[in-house]
């Protein structure tokens, strides 16, 4: 573990004194406008995609987001890259705002913000040679590494685990998992300070994952980069990130340590997505987890429930959650920095209930068919 | 009990017979590039209420082997060797005619993405209702009635009124619902489920996995699963299959196979997972390289390049002799027992924790 990292120190719109993040993003929006009409098409709707997300990311720390599709995590993670251009909030990287930044203003940061793509196939050109495009960052940066590009290409290839010998073959002769270590080594060439990785795994194969997780992670350690990781893979984000930020809807609804997120968390959401993880039981001596299933899926960013977003798919839903939208702050008994919006929160615990939680009226109806208990065979 | 047998000189059908039974199946496509060995002497059997795991990387040659149970190769550039018996009934020599009359009535299958799956021509209804007026010669009407009970069975709401809806009117869940309630309509004593909920969010693979568990309590149905996510696995089967470049690397009950694992590939599976509640400063351990081509697939056996443990194998065994699978629970490897156990406990299992 990097222990120099500066912890956890999650704000929401109130500053304390702390070292300055790396990256600061205060109520950051992104909303897709929807044209429609004949004959002159005008903004019917919006897709509300990003909808108020704060978020900060300290120097060296990796903060994972999680969440299902749809959430808003690929948005949020293209805007911080200024790869879209935010509706509304605030980007401020390293104390300069990066928000509407023009081209130019943005040339210096966009080196030190780099991004890696989920799918290795269509994120590398495919009529250029290995060398080129890792090469080419640093040609339009105009950065002349000692030695020349070509050394320092054959360099980063041998740190992601490739031959330097693979310079000036084509993608195409690749296999996933390489090709996504040729993405690492292009996201490297300029020396970032900040990765965002968008599902950098999750086109590859079990196997192949470790390999590029176990990359990642030594590229973040012994280069001290930050990562934005961006994953819906919770075993793999936790694996990775101190920090992870649940997102629902285009909001985050739960924010803090790995420790707190994954063995207490307190927002409903977070307790359902953790509990729906399907994972391998080795040992019968871990304490069952709890069994949450949700009904139906994430309603349409197009027109978000009202209030709480979650409300619609809650067990623990009133009144209260429709008119008045949770603010995230932190709960009493949860560490600093840990923050949930949820007018009714959860235990802190992610063992077995009395009661399994089951909204899905067709899972209801065929467990209690078979007389009352959970209908698993083992 | 599922009795999984390996059997290399296929015997004629007697004894303890699963009832879905492949044995010594192989699949072989011709490309441009050469001869693909997709599948290569494969042997399983499915019970009639049980449900059997495969587990494999893409290009494992899992779907594959389903897709020639269905008999829905490309009959011009496959050729197949060995049987396929579906209750004692074989399908490899079965003209298309008879495989018809068991598609979607006999056995049924879900795929990975219901919306390459259902067609966008016509009502999810009318996809449902076709297959059962086929098979049952039932009325349009008796069809409707039967699809408006699967279709609320498993867990569409108003299914009267979205009987009429076409697929895209439907989110991803409730998609891969209708094709459920559509495998499920002439109450298919074989459903193969080919990574049925890989394209689903968490919170709702969550629902259709139990949703497929409970539902085959009430049908009784034989199930096939596939899938590349050993957690998912670890939750639906009984019985669980690992394969390997097209062949069968291990087999057991799925309590056997995840918690004393006897394959060096099913190790590294393992302990390339992250857990929820793992150990966080133990770095992952992945398996070397990445899958063999099956156009040149490795002599002997197939993961030796990759395999951490193939010196502890006399000579040059790993890479020249092909192991047999044997019958029961049992890994295609050859190290020892002993070893096994020895490496199991002393290297593997303490990453596992």
């Amino acid at each position: 573990m990097s222990d120099n990292l500066t912890l956890p120190t999650q704000q929401g719109s109130t500053d304390t004194p702390s070292p300055e993040p790396l990256l600061k993003v205060e109520g950051l929006t992104k909303h897709f406008p929807i044209h429609g009409g004949f004959p002159i098409k005008r903004k019917v709707g919006a897709v509300q995609a990003v909808d108020g997300v704060d978020l900060t990311v300290g120097v060296g720390e990796s903060v994972g987001l999680v969440g299902e599709s749809g959430c808003g995590k690929s948005t949020t993670g293209r805007l911080i890259t200024r790869l879209l251009e935010p509706t509304a909030g605030r980007i401020t990287y390293s104390g300069q705002d990066i928000t509407h930044a023009s081209r130019r203003r943005l040339a210096p940061v966009r080196s030190e913000i780099q991004m890696i793509f989920q799918d290795p196939y269509s994120s590398l050109n495919p009529r250029q040679t290995v060398g080129t495009i890792i090469k080419s960052p640093m040609e339009i940066n105009g950065i002349e590494p000692t030695g020349g590009r070509e050394t320092r290409v054959r360099e980063l290839l041998e740190l992601v685990g490739l031959s330097p010998e693979h310079y000036n073959r084509f993608p195409h002769e690749f296999s996933g998992g390489q090709r996504q270590r040729i993405g690492v080594a292009r996201a490297l060439a300029l020396q970032p300070k900040l990765i965002v990785a968008d599902e950098p795994v999750s086109a590859l194969d079990v196997s192949i994952q470790a390999q590029v997780v176990n990359l990642l992670q030594k590229v973040q350690r012994e280069l001290g980069i930050a990562f934005l990781f961006i994953a819906h893979d919770l075993a793999v984000v936790r694996h990775f990130s101190q920090r992870v930020a649940v997102m629902y809807l285009g909001k985050i609804v739960e924010v803090g340590d790995r420790e707190s997120i994954y063995n207490g968390p307190r927002h409903p959401y977070t307790h359902a997505l953790l509990s729906a993880v399907p994972e391998v039981e080795i040992e019968g001596e871990t304490p069952a987890r709890e069994r949450i299933r949700l009904y139906g899926d994430v309603p349409s960013p197009i027109n978000p429930p009202s209030g709480c977003r979650f409300r619609t798919r809650c067990w623990k839903a009133q009144d209260k959650c429709a008119t008045e939208e949770p603010p995230l702050v932190q709960l009493s008994g949860n560490r600093p920095g840990h923050l949930t919006a949820c007018h009714f929160p959860e235990d802190p615990t992610t063992e077995r209930r009395d009661e399994d939680v089951i909204l899905d009226p067709a899972l209801r109806a065929l467990e209690s068919d078979a007389e009352g208990g959970p209908a698993g065979k083992k | 009990m599922t009795t999984l047998t390996k059997t290399e000189d296929a015997p004629a059908p007697t004894g303890p017979e699963g009832f879905l039974s492949v044995r010594d199946l192989k699949v072989r496509f011709s490309t441009e590039d050469g001869i693909v060995k997709a599948v290569d002497g494969l042997s399983f059997d499915v019970e009639r209420g049980r449900t059997l795991g495969i587990v494999g990387e893409s290009g494992s040659g899992k779907s594959v082997t389903n897709l020639t149970v269905l008999g829905l190769h490309s009959p011009r550039t496959t050729t197949i060797e060995g049987e396929i018996l579906l209750d004692g009934k074989e399908l490899v020599t079965a003209t298309e005619r008879e495989l018809e009359r068991l598609r979607g009535n006999k056995m049924a299958m879900i795929f990975q993405d219901p919306l390459t799956a259902l067609s966008p021509y016509y009502t999810v209804g009318r996809q449902l209702s076709e297959p059962y007026m086929k098979h049952r010669g039932a009325s349009k009407k008796e069809a409707k009635d039967r699809a408006i009970q699967m279709l609320e069975k498993v867990g569409i709401p108003q299914p009267k009124v979205r009987f009429d809806d076409y697929p895209h009117q439907f989110s991803g869940g409730m998609r891969q619902r209708a094709m459920i309630a559509m495998a499920l309509m002439c109450d298919p004593e074989l459903l193969i489920a080919d990574e049925p909920t890989t394209a689903l969010d968490v919170t709702v693979q969550a629902q259709i996995l139990d949703l497929l568990k409970d539902l085959q309590q009430e049908f009784g149905s034989a199930i096939v699963f596939i899938t590349h996510d050993l957690g998912v696995i670890s939750s639906m089967a009984d019985d669980l299959l690992v394969m390997y470049a097209g062949r069968a690397v291990e087999r057991g009950s799925v309590k056997e196979v995840l918690r004393s694992p006897k394959h060096p590939y099913t190790w590294g599976l393992l302990s390339s997972m992250p857990r929820l509640d793992g150990d966080i400063n133990q770095a992952l351990d992945p398996i070397p390289g990445s899958p063999p081509s099956l156009l040149n697939p490795p002599s002997g056996c197939p993961f030796h390049p990759r395999c951490a443990f193939k010196d502890q194998v006399a000579g040059d065994l790993c890479s020249q002799e092909r192991p047999t699978l044997a019958a029961g629970r049992a890994a295609a490897c050859h190290l020892t027992a002993e070893q096994k156990q020895t490496i199991f406990i002393d290297k593997i299992q303490p990453r596992l924790r």
